[in-house]
């Protein structure tokens, strides 16, 4: 096998093993805040640093590539999405790290039913669809699958959007709610970021297979072959 | 010579009067099809290629790209067996005329070789050798009009103090420069450039590279290059040709992010050729 092709393989490889772990930190995170697991929050805090050593590892990987290999066309559309896309997914890892540490750091379990209300399963949930279609799109080279998480997103932006009014209300039924509705309220802006993160993933993931660029396109242009 | 001369003034065809028409094409091929004996070089190829561009013609070796080149000034002409069908069209005026006179279409359309091939003379009478075939004898004229090339290929400040030194003791940069001055100085409109850097250290090749996109202010530029780099950081349409047929002819920057056709992709992210 030509040395460019190993070199390609290896940085797609490289650029799965970092979609793989930050998926994982956000699943462990999000379980560890809903079910206020201490343990397994330490453990996505303990990975971060794995985590920045990879993100750092796939940059200089690209910069070799860039270097010594000349990318063109699809691989050089291929290696500035892997850039991008590592570069997102370690924001994603960030936010689970934050998520983690309020778990870490908070003695007591976030209220449940201010959980329920600020529909934080849904949010979980729908994210962790979301990263499963750009685990999937990103192997398979599928942007059918990549354009699903746009309709995804929506109900995040829905929830963010919802979220103050209903902190607000609460709030003012009972003061000693403030500092869960704070935490929670940080962790429904974070899990939102999460979603428009993951849409730039699979906006990457649509230009390096289709060569379309999405990024400040519409909502109706972007969803208009969802 | 004179009478050379004459016989141009009364019988060739001015290809240069469409010069500033940037509308129209500069060359346009139609159906072009090349033969040597048996052996089908070229296709059927029709192609436009604009004034004032840089245009780079990529493709494996043996695509035909360096036969196609060589058509537009008739290079193939001596080549034996060598059998060209179709029309190509410089300034809107065949080419391929009877009466289309070879010099003066070669004083229209110069060229550049892969290697620097000065003749064994001095500097000054490199440049001036195109002048003196066309039989003009103006000492004042040939000086200025040296001057004024070796300014052009950006080689005036290393040799103006020793015009008379030999071409075959400047550097293989120096020599390839002093190749497109000596094409410069008869002021064509069109310069064909087969492969001029293939034999250049990268810091020659850039000086070349930079006078060829100066160059393009006023001349028409072909470049064939086996360097995907070249061809992308200098042209402006990019033509890949594979097997005798063009391939894909689209603008540079789109040919390298993003080509329409797979065989084009694959030779240029190395997958084959």
């Amino acid at each position: 096998m030509r040395n460019t092709e190993q070199q390609r393989i290896s940085l797609k490889l490289a650029g799965f093993e970092m979609l793989s772990l930050c998926k994982l930190q956000l699943e462990k995170a999000l379980e560890a805040f809903i079910n206020h697991d201490e343990d397994l929050a330490e453990e996505v805090i303990y990975m971060e640093t794995h985590v920045n050593a990879l993100d750092l590892k796939i940059e200089r990987d690209c910069e070799n590539f860039f270097a010594l290999h000349n990318p063109v066309a699809k691989d050089l559309r291929f290696t500035m999405s892997i850039l991008k896309m590592t570069s997102e997914l370690e924001r994603i890892a960030d936010h689970a790290f934050n998520i983690s540490k309020y778990v870490a750091e908070e003695e007591k379990k976030i209220e449940p039913f201010l959980m329920d209300l600020l529909e934080i399963k849904k949010m979980s949930d729908t994210i962790d669809y979301m990263m499963d279609y750009i685990a999937v799109a990103y192997e398979e080279k599928d942007v059918k699958i990549a354009r699903k998480v746009f309709k995804k997103d929506k109900i995040l932006d829905k929830i963010n959007k919802k979220s103050f009014k209903i902190i607000e209300v609460e709030v003012k039924k009972d003061t000693n709610l403030i500092q869960h509705s704070l935490i929670l309220f940080s962790v429904v802006k974070k899990l939102e970021r999460v979603g428009d993160l993951i849409k730039n993933i699979a906006e990457e993931i649509i230009f390096y297979v289709d060569a379309e660029v999405l990024k400040h396109k519409n909502k109706k242009e972007v969803l208009k072959n969802d | 010579m004179e009478l050379v001369l004459e016989n141009i003034k009364e019988k060739g065809i001015n290809l240069a009067e469409n010069k500033t028409n940037k509308k129209n094409a500069k060359i346009e091929t139609k159906g072009v099809k090349v033969w040597y004996g048996d052996f089908k070089a070229i296709k059927g190829i029709d192609m436009k290629i604009k004034p004032n561009t840089i245009t780079a013609f990529i493709g494996p070796s043996g695509c035909g790209k360096s036969t196609f080149l060589r058509l537009f000034n008739r290079m193939n002409d001596y080549i034996e067996g060598h059998r060209m069908e179709g029309k190509i069209k410089v300034n809107g005026k065949n080419i391929y005329k009877k009466k289309i006179i070879v010099e003066e279409l070669r004083k229209e359309i110069g060229m550049v070789f892969q290697k620097p091939n000065p003749f064994p003379k001095s500097i000054f009478e490199n440049v001036a050798y195109g002048l003196k075939i066309q039989g003009i004898k103006d000492k004042k004229f040939i000086k200025k009009r040296i001057e004024k090339a070796l300014k052009q290929a950006d080689l005036w400040e290393e040799v103006k103090t020793d015009l008379k030194k030999s071409a075959l003791t400047l550097s293989g940069g120096q020599q390839q420069r002093l190749c497109i001055a000596r094409t410069l100085a008869v002021e064509p409109s069109i310069i064909l450039m087969d492969e001029p850097t293939s034999a250049l250290d990268p810091i020659s090749t850039a000086k070349i590279e930079n006078l060829i996109i100066e160059l393009k202010k006023k001349y028409t530029i072909i470049i064939v290059t086996h360097n995907m780099q070249q061809a992308s950081r200098i042209s402006d349409y990019t033509a890949f040709f594979y097997l005798g047929e063009l391939i894909e002819y689209n603008i540079t920057n789109r040919i390298f992010t993003n080509p329409k056709n797979k065989q084009t992709e694959n030779y240029i992210t190395g997958r084959f050729g």
